[in-house]
C-alpha cells in the first residue's frame, strides 16, 4: 500500500518534471533548426519546425519555455504596444480575434516578421527559440481551457484573471471593445 | 497688468457667434451629416475657413474638403496622403493623430506618420510635402501646426517610445527648416544662449538638459510637443509645453530630466529659448505638462495641468503668479510658488518593483481636451478627467521605435465615482463657479460662444450644451460614436450660425486603425480600459461629422 503510494508520487513527481524541464543552454543544432517553420505565402499559417515536432512542442506545453515568454514579454515592450495582452497601441491579443491567425507559426512570423500596421519585427533582436517562447506564452495568454503548464504568477500588479485558469477567465464578464 | 496679449492669436475653443443663445439652444436641429467612413478616435476639430468646412480622419488620414454653400455640404475634394503604416503602432487611447491649419489660400497638415504637407485650400493641390519626423525611431506628429506670420512652427509627439522631443519651423512657402531645437540635450542644441532667462533654474548652469540626467539617458529623454503650441505676436514669443520625460519608470532617470514635463518661451523667429517653468520635473506619472495653455484679454497665460493644478503666469518673463488646484489631487500638497514645483506627497511617490495605489490624479492620456476661455463670461471651462490610478513601475528597455515605459498602470474614478467634470473656473477668484459631472472621463475640448452658450462632447456620444453662467443643462444630442474632439461653430454662407462636432470612437479604441481593446486586461489602453469597462460600445465604429442649426 505504502509503496504504491511512493510510486504514485514518484510518477507525479516525475511528470511534473517534464512539465518543468529546463535546459540552461539549448543544443546549438536544435536551435539552429528551430527557425526551419514552413510558412504559406502571404505568411498566415504554416508548418511548425520538425524538431518542434520531434520535442513534443515544448513551447506550448512546458511551463518553464511560457514562463520565459512571459518574461520576455515586458523585457522586450511587448507590454507597451499590447499591454496585458488586452491591448493599447497595438490590438488585443486575449480577445480570441486575430488578423493574422492563432497557431503557432503565424504568431511567430508576427513576432519574427512583423505586421504591416506598426507591429515591428523582432528578426535579429530575438533568437528563433525566444520568438517560440514568445508565441507559447501569447497563446496561453487569452486561452480559455485550463492547461497543464502556465506561466507563474505576476511579480507586481495582476492587470487580468492569470494565463490558462479558465474558471478564473470565466469569472471575468466577456466584454470586448472594437 | 502684464503685456498686451490682444494680438495673441484668437482662442479656438472661444466664437464670438451670438445667434445661438441660453434661450434658444434648447430647439437644436441636425443639419444635415457626414460619415467619414474612417474607425478610430476622430481628435480634430472641424476646420471651418470661408465657404469651406474640412474634416481630418484619424491615421491613415483622409482630409475632406465640404462645400458648405451646397445643400448637405458636397465634397469638393478630398486628399489622402500615403500613409507609412509603421506609425500605427504608435498612438494609443484617443491621443490626437496629426491636425490642421489654415491661413490664407493655404492648409498646413501635420500627419501622424510624420509629414508637414502644404495644400492650396481652394483645390486640394499639394503645395510642398516635407517629412520633418520619423516613425522608426517612434517620432510623430499629433497636434496640429501653428502658423506664426511666414513660419509654420510643429513639434514631434512620440514621447511614449523615448525619441529626444524638439520644435521646429519651417517656411511656410516651402516647407524648407528655418530652426530646429530640441527640449533634451547640451544647450546649443536646446536653443539655451544669452537670452535665456530662467526663474527656476540657477542662471549660470551650463547644459541642464544632460547635466540632469544619468548619462546619456537625455538622448531617449522623450520630452516632446505636449498639445499644441501658442503663439503672441506682440512678444515674438511661442509657448509650448513640453512632454514627459521616458522612461515612464521613474528609478531609470534619476534627476529633473531638464527640459521635459515644463512650459517653455521661445523666440518665434530662431527658436531661442527665453525662459521655463519645470512644471512635473522629474516626473513620476508621465503628465508631461499637459492640459492647454491659453492666453486670456489681461495679459496671462492660463495651464490647467494634468497635474490638477491650475497655473496662471506671467508670458513675459515665466513668473507663476498662482497655482491653485482644481481637480482630485493627493499626489501633491501644494505647488511651492517660490521653486515652482509639486510639494510631492511621499506615500505617492513611485518605487519601482512596487505597486503604488490610488494616485490622484492619474495619467493624463493624450491631450485633446482643450479648455476654453469665454471673454464674456471671465471663466475657463475646462473638460476634466477625475480619475486616479495604480501604477507599478519596472524596468525598462529601450529598443527604438518600441514603448519605453516600464509602468503598469491601472485608471479609475476618483473617491465619488464620476470619472469627468466639466470644470467652470472662475480664474480671479481661483475657485469653480459650477461644476458638471460626467460619468465618463471627458476627452474632447469645450467650445463657449459669445450666445453664452458651453458645448462639449462626452465618450458615451452625447453632445451637450449648457449655459454658460451657471452650467445648467440645455439640450443634448445623441451622436452614433463617442467624442474625443471639440465641437466647432460657424457662420455658413446662408448667414446663420452652425455648430459641429465629430463623433468616432472614444475611449477604448485606439487611434490607429480602431484597436481591438479586451477590458478583461485592467492595463490595457495604459490602464484605461480599466476606468472605461462600462462605457457601451459605439453604434457605428465609423466617424460622422454632425451639424446642428436653430429650426
Ligand atoms: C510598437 C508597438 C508594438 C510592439 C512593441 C509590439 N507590437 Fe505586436 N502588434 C502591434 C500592432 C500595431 C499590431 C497589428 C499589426 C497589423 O495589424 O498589421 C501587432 C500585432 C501583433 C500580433 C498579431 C496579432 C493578430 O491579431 O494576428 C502578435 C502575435 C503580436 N503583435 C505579438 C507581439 C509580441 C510578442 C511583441 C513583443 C516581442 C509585440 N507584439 C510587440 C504593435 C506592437
Amino acid at each position: 500500500m505504502r509503496a504504491r503510494h511512493l510510486l504514485l508520487a514518484a510518477c507525479a513527481f516525475l511528470v511534473a518534471c517534464q512539465r518543468e524541464q529546463r535546459d540552461l543552454r539549448t543544443d546549438p543544432p536544435v536551435a539552429e533548426a528551430l527557425g526551419q517553420v514552413a510558412v504559406m505565402p502571404g505568411g498566415i499559417g504554416g508548418r511548425p519546425a520538425a524538431i518542434d515536432r520531434a520535442l513534443g512542442h515544448p513551447y506550448q506545453t512546458n511551463a518553464y519555455q511560457l514562463n520565459q515568454g512571459k518574461r520576455l514579454w515586458d523585457w522586450f515592450n511587448c507590454s507597451g504596444c499590447h499591454a496585458a495582452g488586452g491591448g493599447a497601441s497595438g490590438p488585443a491579443l486575449t480577445d480570441g480575434s486575430w488578423r493574422y491567425g492563432p497557431d503557432m507559426v503565424s504568431i511567430f512570423v508576427s513576432i519574427r516578421d512583423g505586421r504591416p500596421n506598426g507591429m515591428p519585427a523582432f528578426r535579429g533582436k530575438l533568437t528563433d527559440e525566444q520568438i517560440l517562447q514568445l508565441s507559447g506564452y501569447v497563446q496561453a495568454m487569452g486561452a480559455e481551457t485550463a492547461s497543464t503548464a502556465a506561466p507563474s504568477r505576476n511579480d507586481t500588479m495582476q492587470a487580468r484573471a492569470s494565463e490558462n485558469r479558465a474558471p478564473a477567465a470565466a469569472a471575468f464578464p466577456k466584454q470586448v471593445s472594437r | 497688468m502684464g503685456p498686451q496679449l490682444a494680438t495673441a492669436q484668437p482662442d479656438p475653443g472661444f466664437s464670438r457667434l451670438d445667434e445661438i443663445t441660453v434661450e434658444n439652444a434648447g430647439r437644436l436641429v441636425p443639419a444635415w451629416s457626414f460619415r467619414t467612413g474612417t474607425p478610430g478616435a476622430h481628435a480634430t476639430a472641424p476646420l471651418i475657413a470661408g465657404d469651406t468646412l474640412f474634416v481630418l480622419t484619424p491615421f491613415p488620414h483622409t482630409l475632406f474638403a465640404l462645400d458648405l454653400t451646397r445643400p448637405g455640404a458636397a465634397v469638393k475634394w478630398r486628399y489622402m496622403p500615403p500613409p507609412d503604416r509603421t506609425a500605427d503602432g504608435l498612438t494609443c487611447c484617443d491621443a490626437a493623430t496629426g491636425g490642421l491649419a489654415a491661413s490664407g489660400d493655404r492648409l498646413y497638415l501635420n500627419t501622424l506618420d510624420g509629414h508637414t504637407i502644404s495644400l492650396d485650400a481652394a483645390g486640394g493641390q499639394v503645395v510642398w510635402d516635407a517629412r520633418p519626423a520619423h516613425p522608426q525611431t517612434g517620432e510623430t506628429l499629433a497636434a496640429a501646426p501653428l502658423v506664426a506670420g511666414n513660419r509654420i512652427i510643429i513639434g514631434s509627439a512620440g514621447d511614449d517610445a523615448g525619441p529626444r522631443g524638439w520644435l521646429a519651423a519651417l517656411d511656410a512657402a516651402t516647407g524648407r527648416q528655418d530652426w530646429k531645437v530640441f527640449d533634451t540635450g547640451p544647450d546649443a542644441e536646446v536653443g539655451i544662449g544669452e537670452g535665456f532667462r530662467p526663474l527656476y533654474d540657477p542662471p549660470q548652469a551650463r547644459d541642464r538638459g544632460v547635466s540632469t540626467w544619468p548619462p546619456a539617458a537625455w538622448q531617449q529623454g522623450g520630452g516632446g510637443l505636449s498639445g499644441a503650441p501658442v503663439a503672441d505676436p506682440a512678444l515674438g514669443l511661442v509657448f509650448y509645453q513640453t512632454g514627459h520625460p521616458a522612461p515612464w519608470n521613474p528609478d531609470q532617470r534619476p534627476g529633473e530630466n531638464r527640459w521635459t514635463s515644463g512650459i517653455f518661451a521661445r523666440d518665434a523667429a530662431s527658436g531661442a529659448a527665453r525662459w521655463f517653468d519645470p512644471i512635473n520635473p522629474h516626473d513620476l506619472y508621465a503628465m508631461g505638462a499637459s492640459g492647454g495653455l491659453l492666453p486670456t484679454p489681461d495679459g496671462r497665460l492660463v495651464h490647467p495641468d494634468a497635474n490638477g493644478f491650475l497655473y496662471v503666469l506671467d508670458p513675459a518673463t515665466g513668473k507663476m503668479l498662482s497655482a491653485t488646484r482644481f481637480l482630485p489631487v493627493n499626489a501633491a500638497r501644494g505647488i511651492d510658488l517660490a521653486s515652482a514645483v509639486p510639494i510631492r506627497e511621499d506615500r505617492y511617490v513611485t518605487v519601482q518593483d512596487r505597486t503604488v495605489r490610488d494616485i490622484c490624479p492619474a495619467w493624463p492620456a493624450g491631450s485633446n481636451a482643450q479648455a476654453a476661455y469665454s471673454p464674456a463670461t471671465g471663466l475657463l471651462y475646462i473638460p476634466a478627467a477625475t480619475l486616479c490610478m495604480d501604477m507599478a513601475a519596472r524596468s525598462a528597455s529601450y529598443i527604438a521605435g518600441t514603448p519605453f515605459g516600464g509602468a503598469d498602470v491601472r485608471v479609475k474614478p476618483a473617491p465619488g465615482g464620476e470619472e469627468g467634470a466639466l470644470i467652470a473656473w472662475d480664474i480671479a477668484a481661483g475657485r469653480a463657479a459650477w461644476t458638471v459631472p460626467e460619468r465618463f472621463p471627458l476627452r474632447g475640448g469645450a467650445l463657449a460662444t459669445a450666445g453664452s452658450v458651453v458645448f462639449y462632447g462626452t465618450l458615451d456620444g452625447l453632445l451637450k450644451a449648457v449655459d454658460a453662467r451657471t452650467g445648467r443643462g440645455l439640450w443634448q444630442f445623441q451622436a452614433t460614436a463617442g467624442i474625443v474632439g471639440r465641437p466647432a461653430t460657424f457662420r455658413a454662407p446662408d448667414g446663420h450660425q452652425y455648430v459641429a462636432v465629430l463623433a468616432g470612437a472614444g475611449g477604448l479604441t485606439g487611434t490607429a486603425s480602431a484597436k481591438e481593446i479586451d477590458v478583461r486586461d485592467a492595463t490595457a489602453a495604459r490602464g484605461f480600459a480599466n476606468a472605461l469597462r462600462t462605457l457601451p460600445p459605439p453604434q457605428d465604429r465609423s466617424g460622422t461629422l454632425f451639424v446642428f442649426r436653430l429650426p
